[in-house]
């Protein structure tokens, strides 16, 4: 349904993305996940055509969807995917809706816009939406502004947003980042009903990796700007092969005692400007070489997995 | 050997901190730029005409000669004469002493008043704190033509009360600015250690509070001089600022009117002189804002 | 809720109306002199006299003369023009139309020019004419009205006749005076425009209308602009009375009859009553207008709503 295959990304001199590939179909939950800074929310700007909003473009690589090649779809198809049969939920509810309109009309726009429908068409259709997203009195909730709402129910809205058109493929963007724990486990669970019950494509964008390990079907890591590796969850959760993996893996609070300590991460994450030369990693790998800092590694298959790393497979 | 110093006064304390803190803030910066270097320039040159006026006027201000009524510019008259015979020139130099002073001392008693009664606002807080703002705040929607109407009302025209309406149409500004710039210190952790210690209130005002506070109010004192100039003018303009033979830019626009087709220069030349010297002054003020980096203690006001 | 938050605007109108009333009131007491001499012309006889000490309850203290005063305001009567003879109120009556007209058309010119130059110099990114608009502010700005009205009569008055030098016959003679008034208005409204314009499109949930599908166009009238009028409404609150103020010295300086050249030829003749009546006017079209602006402000704006109530 959707492949991306070395995506490149360039925001006037500096190159923010590199080499990102990985691909989803129906049905499927694609997680990608690494640290703040990693690249993981430009992926889906790319994905979204919205690049050029913040100043950046493609400078390589492709994104097919169903069939047709997005890096150089001209805008006025791509406006009509955008919403139609590709939705995007972002990160923070409290400032994803104009304040100044009622709630019932944001989400009516989309079905009015992508499906022809009439005012009246959209609002039972938006209500419909509302109701299986399980949010209390729908109609009544049109009639209500983004201000009266709480975080939880606003990322629902957000997410009706996305669906209202019935897209093929869902890409959330940290969805869960700026809600109550609570509210978190309930918003992750609707997404893996809507996947299910729709068929969607789910691209999760997260820093987490426990919710990808319960939610997700295939992985990705990045980590600057790059994928480092990617293959089937259980593949990627029993054996991760690139160093960086095992660290955040390492990373999840597990069946804690008093005795358990934390794991962090040595090191921060690079600044875009920053970059290291070769693996990107290295300057925070426990088994760097001199290889390391020279040579940029490539993919090495290890099983249904691969990892970018000289010394994959050899945990 | 114990060194003896004498007991400083509160007030010059503030006014050293003051000075320090200003100085500190590099104001030199607002001349690196040739915006800077230009306005600012132009404002030093015109205050410097002002103070030297009788020695640079080439003419008495006030000295008629009928004969020579309406004359364009040209030598020795070089912006021309008045329908007195009067040279502009001359009038408009001695016109920047008017509109300078009265401009300089109102703004000078607003922002005193301005700062007394914000610095006591914001720091005593409470229903005081309502009714001055409110009232501050009902002085600013209206324009400052109007209050300075009233005032010229009740006191009658002159330079008095031109003075006094500048002064009360652009309090406001500076109790808000105050007040916002005290509120704002009074959280800082610095100010509660200082009152834990024993600190009394004017202590703390004087010493801690003010001294920050004076960065961004003598800024905006700056631009509204600016607008006083415009104001003074305008009060000219009606015939109820300074009153003849006292020449101000005002009143050379207002009794030139009279004569707009016969020696337009009359009314070009004093209006283009105010216009530039405000232009000057906003400019130069961004300049300052941006040296001093003080946009955001701006947005209180 | 839109008529909750009007009707607590309007009530906390009625303290400041009254304290600006007292402050009208007192200019006739507060200047030198007796108060009674300065509401009758020179020379008037001894019958006139004591007619005007018994309408304004003259021989009664302050408080009694200030109830008195208002209550003859609400019955119409705002006393009688010292030089004109004439009760004020039909001066006003006569002036506040032609104040009106002025004064409407200035604020619709700033209104719409400015916003439509601030929506252009936000929208189309061109150096140059962001130079030029930020130019064309500082001169709106800083330009004293009166100067710039007088260097406009220069021009287009006299020199290409195309408009009447002063005097109120017909539209020709609305162009200049709208302009002057308006140069300062535009300038204004312009900037506020341009920035809350850029301001908005920064915002989160504008990367969420896009990714809906909506089109630039649509994005930019169906949401960003609401957000951009919200300060423009406020500012414009704000500063009705500043329009007004231009409104004043421009009737002036064109000729024009109105409320202030009205106001200003009675203080230049110490025509008390006449001030009092004018500056009246002005008061309450500042308040009118302020209120205005609130309410304008919170039917845009579902949040004001909630927090003031």
């Amino acid at each position: 349904m959707l492949q991306v295959r070395d995506l490149g990304v360039a925001f006037g001199p500096i190159q923010p993305l590199s080499g990102v590939s990985f691909s989803i179909e129906r049905g499927e939950t694609l997680g990608i996940v690494g640290e703040s800074g990693s690249g993981k929310s430009l992926t889906a700007m790319s994905v979204m055509g919205l690049l050029p909003l913040q100043g950046g473009r493609i400078t390589d690589g492709s994104i097919a969807f169903d069939g047709m090649e997005l890096t150089t779809l001209p805008e006025n198809a791509y406006r009509k995917l955008r919403g139609g049969r590709i939705g995007l939920i972002t990160q923070n509810p409290m400032t994803s809706l104009d304040p100044l309109k009622k709630i019932g009309i944001q989400v009516d726009a989309v079905a009015i816009l992508h499906l022809n429908m009439t005012a009246k068409q959209a609002r039972s259709r938006t209500v419909e939406i509302l109701g299986t997203l399980r949010i209390p009195e729908p109609a009544l909730i049109c009639d209500r502004y983004p201000h009266q709402m709480s975080g939880g129910m606003k990322q629902r809205i957000v997410i009706a947003m996305a669906l209202a058109a019935d897209p093929d493929v869902l890409i959330a963007d940290e969805p869960t980042t700026a809600l109550d724990v609570t509210v978190q486990a309930q918003i992750i669970r609707l997404l893996d009903d809507l996947v299910k019950e729709r068929d969607l494509a789910l691209v999760l964008i997260t820093h987490d990796m426990s919710v990808v390990a319960q939610t997700c079907d295939k992985v990705v890591v990045m980590y600057a700007g790059r994928a480092i590796e990617h293959g089937p969850v259980e593949a990627i959760f029993d054996a991760p092969q690139h160093p960086y993996t095992q660290a955040l893996i390492g990373c999840i609070p597990r069946g804690l005692d008093g005795d358990t300590k934390l794991e962090g991460i040595p090191g921060t994450v690079p600044t875009v400007q920053n970059y290291p030369d070769g693996c990107p990693f290295h300057p925070r790998c426990t088994r760097a070489q001199d290889i390391c800092s020279t040579t940029d590694p490539a993919f090495v298959v290890h099983e249904q997995s691969a990892a970018a790393c000289h010394f994959a497979g050899a945990a | 050997m114990t060194p003896t110093t004498a007991p400083r006064s509160a007030f010059a304390t503030m006014a050293m901190r003051s000075y320090e803190a200003f100085a500190r803030m590099s104001i030199g910066r607002a001349f690196s730029s040739w915006i800077g270097r230009l306005s600012g320039g132009f404002i030093i040159l015109l205050v410097l005409t002002a103070v030297f006026a009788p020695w640079i006027a080439p003419f008495d201000f006030a000295a008629q000669n009928l004969m020579n009524a309406n004359q364009p510019p040209a030598w020795p008259h070089l912006l021309g004469t008045d329908e007195f015979g009067r040279d502009v020139l001359s009038r408009v130099i001695y016109g920047a002493r008017t509109s300078l002073s009265v401009s300089a001392t109102a703004i000078g008693i607003s922002i005193t008043a301005g700062m007394i009664l914000g610095a006591a606002a914001g720091y005593f807080g409470g229903l005081f704190e309502r009714v001055v703002m409110t009232v501050v705040d009902l002085t600013w929607s209206f324009p400052d033509i109007l209050i300075a109407l009233i005032f010229v009302a009740i006191i009658g025209p002159g330079l008095t009360s031109t003075t006094f309406a500048i002064a009360i149409a652009y309090l406001a500004q500076f109790t808000r600015l105050t007040r916002a710039q005290i509120v704002r210190l009074k959280r800082e952790t610095f100010i509660e250690a200082t009152i834990n210690l024993g600190a009394k209130p004017r202590h703390v005002l004087l010493r801690h509070l003010m001294p920050n506070a004076i960065a961004p109010v003598i800024v905006v004192g700056m631009l509204a001089i600016g607008d006083g100039i415009v104001l003074e003018a305008t009060l000219g303009f009606f015939g109820l600022g300074a009153q003849p033979p006292t020449p101000s830019w005002g009143g050379m626009m207002s009794s030139g009117t009279a004569q707009l087709f016969l020696s337009p220069w009359v009314i070009i030349f004093p209006g283009v002189v105010v216009a530039v010297t405000v232009i000057a002054v906003n400019l130069f003020g961004d300049e300052l804002i941006r040296a001093l980096d003080i946009r955001d203690r701006l947005r209180g006001a | 809720m839109l008529l909750r938050y009007t009707f607590q605007r309007l009530l906390m109108l009625i303290p400041v109306s009254i304290a600006i009333s007292i402050v009208i009131f007192m200019i006739v007491h507060l200047l030198p002199g007796d108060p009674i001499d300065n509401l009758l012309r020179i020379g008037s006889s001894e019958e006139d006299r004591a007619a005007l000490v018994a309408l304004y309850g003259l021989d009664r203290n302050l408080f009694i003369q200030y109830i008195t005063w208002i209550g003859n305001m609400f019955q119409g009567d705002f006393g009688q023009a010292i030089v004109l003879r004439r009760p004020v109120a039909d001066l006003i009556g006569q002036n506040l139309p032609y104040s009106l007209v002025l004064g409407g058309l200035a604020f619709a010119f700033s209104t719409i020019v400015g916003m439509t130059l601030g929506t252009i110099s936000a929208v189309v990114r061109n150096p140059i004419l962001e130079r030029f608009v930020r130019g064309f502010i500082l001169l709106g700005s800083t330009v004293p009205g009166f100067w710039l009205a007088l260097l406009l009569i220069l021009f287009f008055a006299v020199n290409l006749r195309w408009f009447p030098v002063s005097g109120a016959g017909g539209w020709q003679s609305l162009v200049l005076p709208v302009l002057t008034i308006g140069f300062g208005g535009v300038a204004l409204v312009a900037r506020i425009t341009r920035v809350a314009l850029m301001d908005a499109r920064r915002e989160d949930f504008v990367t969420l209308l896009h990714a809906k599908g909506l089109s630039a166009k649509t994005i930019l009238f169906s949401h960003l602009m609401p957000h951009a009028l919200l300060p423009v409404v406020t500012i414009l609150a704000l500063r009705i009375g500043w329009i007004l103020g231009g409104a004043v010295t421009v009737e002036f300086v064109f000729g024009r009859p109105g409320l202030g050249s009205l106001l200003i030829r009675a203080l230049g003749q110490r025509d008390y009553p006449v001030v009092q009546g004018c500056l009246l006017m002005l008061a309450l079209a500042v308040m009118i207008g302020t209120l205005i602006g609130d309410v304008a402000q919170a039917a845009m704006d579902p949040r004001v709503r909630e927090a003031k109530s």
